[in-house]
């Protein structure tokens, strides 16, 4: 069993304070645009907590007959810190253990994480803007309301903005790490 | 070359049959002035100009250098628009000894201050007729707190300030006998008094209190500016009918050669009042004040005040002979220079503060005035401004050594030097100007770049609509040798003063909404699971809430013809500009416009029987027409049960028994 290099061994520390970065900072955000509403309105999600405008959203979505947020709806807000946690512990373990496989393990579960994250993320967005209230005031004819999962759409009078925040950048950035450090100790496992 | 054209043009004219003519006003405006007073869609104003509403009893705020109108903020007069007046919660503020006064005449305006500098926390108002002062809030643009003021025959000379909001003055037009004494009017000379009042200003709520009363002998004080800088502690109130005439004032009040400006040495008068001196005095005032927390005014009274005799407390009082029925008493930022402007003068009186210490000091005094020494006018002068014009009426300052004064029967503004009181520049106004505004113009620090005019007559200023005309407003660009006219622009009511601050002060504190979880009113219904409909005898009490785009409850029965019904409205909303209106057919009083996280009460007394429609009355959503509901009014004495709600609760039909 291989050792880790000494760059694959610390960078475990840089990904554990990327993600630390997620108790302090909001993962993403949702801005919103119209007419009426000249300086915008702004959901910010966090890694346990919806915030900002959430309020002045749920009083207008009634009239499409889309469901209102809340924080106590989403599971995700207790599983989510709990996972969050537990990796960074095991990147503790990464290090002490100090062996090629562990931090491949640790990458992998990662990436496992990461886009079953991104997976759950759109499949509340699809039912947020597609299970609508059949006695909504205002009915389109086809017409859904699915926020992006990135980047912008149009949704009636609303333009949708959706993009991470600083703690989503360095969540990105720990996984472009992760990767990039799997890549370098795969590379001087056989050069050796 | 020149002499050419104008022999042409004199042919041209004899041509077109035209004869002379005198210079018409259209030809005033030159230059880039409309480049100057243009604010671009979307783009703010940079001053707030509070301008006093006169007989309308509001205060308006307009915009500079636009002269757009923004808000008019109900203080003295009932506003049926947003239910001010006529709210169960409103009611108290026009609360009186007279009872409830719905109106009145509002002339001053004073912006709080912090060193001789606006800070724009709050904006002072003063009622004439029924003596009153306002307080209003300049965060959410509310009037607060109204004090009535005991010993007051019509508080003109008011709300004026001091440096550090220490006291704002409410001094007596008329003078009356003090208490509600029955004397003959003929008695002016014995029993009449003019009062002036300094009201205490608690620096953090701005809570008002009658600290002392002045009670000076029998003449009309007019207006009044308190002292800054070095004169800080001094109060100077600008006097007329010295005379104390009864009768026909025109004539009867303008014989004496000088009125007076009486200087109130404040810090001595405080002096007297720690040392016990002065009469407590039986009397009786209300003081009613705005609660934010319960979105209610409560009114109270109060049954005694201190009053302080100049005659017998020496040192406090002096008296500085002005010429003709002095109206303006203006003091320069510096503090030192005070400006009197006789209204029947033919010159404009500049005294000095030093001088007058000095002359005080040495006893420079040429008699006295029932017990209060009169100054030398020439001790205390510093100079007199050789004709400026005529009918100088109120001066404020541009901080660069210069003063503005506004000229009623010459209907101009006069610029001159303070320092050596030589006039620099005049231009007309249209027409007849009384008060005149400089952005900042009575502080330590004026901001200058405008005057203001505020006209008594309107006539040709805009297109005519029948005899009773809008008041106009001129705007001056003042950053050049020469004021340039560069605004016309209508105001509402009759502006008397006004005050303009930086907009920078005041806009980012301006309250949006208010917070729902801070809503302690006595009938809030904290979300719509908690309305109800609750009956007390003949008192029905419906705790309704509103929000895009219904009212809870919407369906109401069981009310019966004579019921007393409450409708306590909390508008749910917390964004901001979603307000809710409420209105019910045949409501004898008015409509209520309820503010995000407000609640709001409308009373009605159905006095039929009938379905009685209700609805929201401020365009809030797509679907606000929609924002509406009924009330059952069945015949007294019937057994309808009571029975409300929206949606899947509201009243079902019974099936017959």
């Amino acid at each position: 069993m291989k050792k880790l290099t000494k760059l694959g061994r610390y960078s475990t520390f840089v990904v554990i304070v990327f993600l630390v970065t997620l108790w302090f900072f909001p993962m993403w955000r949702i801005d919103l645009k119209a007419p009426q509403y000249p300086g915008g309105l702004t959901m910010t999600i966090w890694i346990n907590d919806v915030k900002d405008d959430v309020d002045v959203i749920n009083g207008l979505n009634h009239y499409i007959g889309m469901k209102t947020i809340h924080k106590e709806d989403f599971k995700e807000f207790v599983y989510l810190p709990i996972a969050m946690v537990s990796f960074m512990v095991m990147g503790l373990l990464v290090f002490v253990w100090n062996r090629k496989i562990g931090y491949y393990i640790w990458t992998g579960i990662f990436t496992i994480l990461g886009l079953f994250s991104f997976y759950d993320f759109y499949k509340w967005e699809y039912d947020y803007g597609h299970d609508l209230d059949p006695n909504a005031p205002i009915q389109v004819p086809g017409m859904s309301y699915q926020p992006p999962l990135i980047g912008y759409k149009k949704l009636l009078n609303f333009e949708v903005l959706s993009q991470p925040h600083i703690a989503g950048w360095f969540y990105i950035l720990a996984g472009i790490l992760l990767v990039s450090i799997t890549f370098y100790e795969w590379k001087k496992a056989k050069t050796k | 070359m020149k002499s050419y054209q104008l022999m042409l043009c004199a042919v041209g004219l004899a041509i077109a049959g035209q004869s002379c003519k005198m210079k018409d006003t259209g030809s005033v405006v030159q230059g880039d002035a409309a480049s100057k007073v243009y604010v671009a869609p979307g783009k703010y104003d940079e001053f707030y100009n509070f301008v006093s509403g006169g007989f309308s009893g509001q205060v308006s705020v307009y915009g500079i250098p636009s002269g757009r109108m923004l808000k008019v903020i109900p203080v003295f007069s009932v506003n049926p628009e947003n239910g001010y007046g006529f709210s169960e919660e409103t009611k108290p503020m026009l609360n009186t000894t007279a009872g409830f006064v719905p109106w009145d005449d509002e002339h001053h305006l004073a912006l709080s201050q912090t060193n001789g500098e606006h800070d724009g926390k709050w904006l002072f108002a003063n009622a004439n007729n029924t003596p009153r002062v306002a307080r209003i809030s300049l965060s959410t643009f509310k009037t607060e707190e109204i004090l009535e003021i005991p010993n007051s025959g019509g508080n003109h000379s008011s709300p004026f300030i001091t440096e550090n909001t220490e006291y704002v003055v409410a001094g007596t037009r008329f003078s009356v006998p003090l208490g509600e004494a029955d004397v003959p009017i003929s008695s002016f000379k014995e029993n009449f008094k003019s009062v002036a009042s300094f009201i205490n200003v608690d620096q953090n709520s701005g809570n008002m209190k009658i600290a002392f009363q002045i009670a000076l002998p029998g003449m009309s004080l007019d207006l009044s500016r308190a002292g800054k800088g070095p004169s800080h502690g001094w109060f100077f109130f600008s006097t007329y009918n010295t005379e104390q005439a009864n009768t026909l004032l025109e004539v009867n009040a303008s014989q004496k050669d000088k009125d007076f400006i009486v200087a109130v040495n404040w810090k001595k008068a405080e002096e007297y009042v720690k040392a016990g001196k002065g009469t407590k005095m039986k009397t009786r005032y209300y003081h009613n004040t705005w609660n934010e927390e319960t979105h209610s005014a409560s009114s109270k009274l109060e049954e005694e005040v201190l009053v302080l005799d100049p005659a017998e407390l020496k040192d406090m009082v002096y008296m500085i002979p002005c010429p003709k029925s002095p109206h303006g008493c203006d003091v320069d930022p510096t503090g030192e220079y005070i400006v009197g402007s006789g209204k029947l003068a033919a010159l404009i009186p500049v005294f000095s503060f030093n001088k007058l210490t000095s002359a005080i000091n040495a006893k420079t005094f040429e008699g006295d005035y029932y017990g209060i020494p009169v100054v030398k006018y020439e001790a205390a002068l510093h100079g007199e401004v050789q004709k400026p014009g005529l009918g100088p009426l109120h001066t404020e300052f541009d901080g660069k050594g210069n003063a503005y004064t506004s000229f009623f029967l010459s209907s101009e503004v006069v610029k001159w030097s303070i320092k050596d009181v030589k006039v620099l520049d005049r231009v007309p106004t249209y027409y007849s100007i009384g008060h005149l505004c400089v952005p900042g113009g009575d502080t330590k620090k004026p901001w200058g770049k405008y005057v203001i005019a505020y006209n008594k007559i309107t006539k040709d200023r805009y297109l005519p609509t029948g005899p009773e005309l809008a008041q106009s407003a001129q705007l001056y660009d003042i950053t050049g040798d020469k004021m340039q006219l560069i605004l016309d622009f209508p105001t509402i009511g009759e502006p008397h003063y006004a005050q303009a601050i930086d907009a920078k002060v005041i806009k980012d504190r301006s309250v949006k909404i208010f917070d729902i979880n801070k809503n302690k009113h006595p009938y809030v219904a904290m979300g719509e699971k908690a309305t109800k409909v609750v009956r007390t005898g003949n008192r029905v009490d419906i705790y309704m809430t509103a929000i895009r785009s219904h009212l809870t409850p919407d369906n109401i029965e069981g009310v019966y013809v004579g019921d007393e019904v409450y409708f306590h409205v909390t508008n749910l909303e917390q964004d901001w500009d979603v307000p809710h209106g409420f209105a019910i057919k045949h409501a004898a009083n008015a409509e209520l416009l309820i503010m995000p996280g407000e609640t709001s009460t409308l009373k009605f007394v159905p006095d039929r029987t009938g379905i009685y429609p209700f609805y929201c009355t401020d365009f809030c959503s797509a679907l606000h027409q929609e924002m509406q509901g009924y009330l059952r009014v069945s015949p007294k004495g019937s057994n309808v049960p009571l029975k409300y709600g929206t949606g899947d609760a509201a009243p079902k039909a019974v099936a017959s028994k």
